[in-house]
């Protein structure tokens, strides 16, 4: 093997699974649904799309249905994924805590609560855009990450104790928060449960436009600082020997960690278990570097959200939905059990 | 090459070196000795930058500690801590091509030279056939040498060590230190904060003793390096004996618990 090859051999054969599990799931959005559809209608349209001349379909709806609708929510569905694995895999990292998920700093949190206030208020309604409560949502996560660190700071110092310790203060309030909200207007219960609990139903073009500058700031972040992030696990004081600026870092990492967090939270809710298990499994099987960890993490997260919100829209009859939250939860918790006991790479 | 004025630093208000001054020539190898808790690895955190000195200075070549960039610094100076955290799921050649960092621009990656020097360093501590292995599955020893490895790959003038050798057989720590003193000879400054004094006394020509953050004693092996002065220090009776080979000086404790003569439990021999 020459000096300069990836250290375990093999990215693009392992990388190629994920991303073709990837297209077979958004593949399978685009055909599944209540709104009857043949699958080579549906793969006609699509090759409409993508410029081929192919004659179109008999149903005139049904480039809508498949285009504006399935491929969209995908799409949306495929980002939230990739945001949470990577936000879980640099916020494991930088606090060095396996426990550690997108929503350990509270932003989550700051964001149900943004979006709690702006559905108590109606602000959407009053502002004449269903983007009022996304946006709401942004502001409290974006509000909250900025009191957690600054908390942090003064309390020593942005050690990850510290962080993880200002984040569960941050989170305690907010429910808090959250509970004084639902109690003192009680008609707008039922649509906070339902939005914090998540989703992707009826989500569309208006939520992938202010989700995708969150995705694509937040990875481009993460990424700049991707050799900080591998040294970072080895502490801050062998960080700082081998010339890192580990506060600044850290900084970096987190803000942009926490973007793609309130960002997904923003559109989507709460969906827990995929920032946890996709870049948990991919650390578990490819090796804890964060240049390959953090894409395949990306494209193990996209694949499972959308696979899981897939499920979620066909598993009841009737056209009822599942929270996505909980099929990813029920795909992802036996997985990693599996991972967990078979113990490949495990510690000894 | 290491100028210390006057430095007093520590953590959170407490003061551990208390005005300490110490002048280090290039190319010197020097042994930092004294008993627990008497500052040893807060001057070499002090002097590779993690603690940012309360009062006095700190210059590195020439250069204020205070004005060189986090880059700057670790091009200057490496160091190798004590065994510390093991981030389990990474290789050990991605750890030691850390040592690289200094060397990478804002948004470059590690390069065929740096993965050259990686290399080098690893075969240097005789590490090569585990370059592959993930850092969970090494000993301590094993730990310990690729930390050294990294410290190589830094490929900086002033090397500090922080009980590098402290979990390794004695075989190991020989090996470690003959190739610091061949580093040593070719011109790199080596600094080892270390308890094995008898070590210290084989391969450092120069040991600097601290007790409660200051300077003890300091000065030529030989001439420091007595029964008076480590008895006084460590605050316990030790007797000094030229080792046969060398005749460079090494410490025994005296005293124990089993008296002379009485004949040993165990079977020497088949």
């Amino acid at each position: 093997m020459p000096p300069h090859a990836f250290p375990r051999g093999g990215f693009l054969k392992r990388t190629l699974p994920l991303v073709l599990a990837g297209l077979a799931a958004v593949s399978a959005a685009c055909l599944a649904g209540a709104y009857p559809a043949a699958p080579g209608d549906v793969l006609a349209v699509l090759a409409r799309a993508a410029g081929l001349a192919v004659p179109a379909p008999a149903d005139p709806a049904l480039p809508t249905v498949v285009m504006e609708l399935r491929l969209t929510r995908a799409l949306l569905a495929y980002g939230v994924g990739a945001a949470l694995a990577v936000a879980g895999a640099a916020f494991q990292g930088v606090l060095r805590n396996p426990l550690a998920d997108p929503f350990t700093l509270g932003v989550s949190g700051g964001a149900a609560f943004g979006a709690a206030l702006s559905l108590t208020l109606g602000l959407g309604a009053a502002l004449g855009t269903s983007l009022a409560t996304p946006a709401c949502a942004l502001l409290g996560g974006g509000a909250t990450l900025a009191a957690v660190l600054a908390l942090s700071r003064l309390a020593g110092g942005l050690r990850r104790e510290t962080v993880v310790l200002s984040g569960i203060v941050a989170a305690t309030f907010l429910s808090a928060l959250l509970s004084l909200v639902k109690a003192l207007n009680e008609e707008s219960v039922a649509g906070i449960v339902f939005w914090i609990m998540g989703g992707f139903q009826g989500k569309g073009r208006a939520e992938l436009a202010l989700f995708l500058p969150c995705l694509l700031l937040g990875l481009a972040g993460v990424g700049l600082f991707v050799r900080e992030l591998d040294i970072l696990l080895l502490g801050e004081r062998q960080a700082r020997q081998l010339g890192v600026a580990a506060g600044r870092s850290r900084l970096a990492l987190l803000g942009a960690a926490s973007l793609l967090t309130a960002g997904a939270v923003a559109v989507s809710g709460v969906i827990g278990f995929v920032g946890l298990i996709a870049p948990h499994a991919c650390r578990r099987l490819y090796g804890g570097e964060h240049g390959a960890l953090l894409p395949q993490a990306a494209l193990a997260g996209g694949a499972l959200l959308c696979a899981a919100d897939v499920l979620a829209r066909v598993i009841l009859p009737g056209g009822a939905e599942l929270p996505v939250g909980v099929v990813t939860a029920l795909l992802g918790g036996p997985f990693f059990c599996f991972l967990l006991l078979t113990g490949r790479g495990g510690r000894a | 090459m290491i100028r210390c004025r006057d430095l007093t630093s520590g953590y959170r208000g407490r003061a551990v070196l208390d005005g300490l001054s110490l002048d280090v020539a290039a190319g010197e190898m020097v042994g930092i000795l004294g008993p627990n808790g008497a500052g040893k690895t807060t001057l070499l955190m002090a002097l590779s930058g993690v603690l940012s000195p309360g009062a006095g200075t700190v210059a590195l070549a020439g250069r204020d500690l205070a004005e060189l960039s986090d880059r700057q610094r670790a091009r200057l100076v490496a160091a190798v801590p004590p065994r510390g955290e093991n981030a389990g799921e990474l290789a050990v050649r991605s750890v030691v091509l850390m040592g690289r960092y200094p060397y990478l621009g804002f948004l470059g990656g590690y390069g065929p030279q740096d993965h050259r020097a990686a290399e080098a360093a690893m075969e240097a501590v005789g590490l090569g056939y585990l370059a592959d292995r993930r850092l969970h599955e090494l000993s301590g020893g094993e730990f310990q040498r690729v930390l050294a490895a990294r410290a190589l790959a830094q490929e900086s003038g002033i090397l500090l060590l922080d009980e590098a050798s402290a979990s390794l057989d004695i075989a190991r720590k020989m090996e470690l230190y003959r190739l610091l003193a061949a580093r040593n000879a070719a011109g790199v400054t080596i600094l080892a904060a270390l308890h094995d004094i008898n070590l210290a006394a084989l391969f450092c020509r120069r040991l600097v003793f601290l007790v409660n953050g200051r300077i003890e004693a300091d000065g030529p092996t030989a001439e420091v390096f007595t029964q008076q002065t480590l008895s006084r220090i460590y605050e316990t009776d030790i007797i000094v004996i030229a080792h046969p080979q060398t005749g460079a000086p090494q410490a025994l404790a005296a005293g124990g618990s089993l008296p002379a003569g009485r004949p040993a439990g165990g079977r020497t021999g088949p």
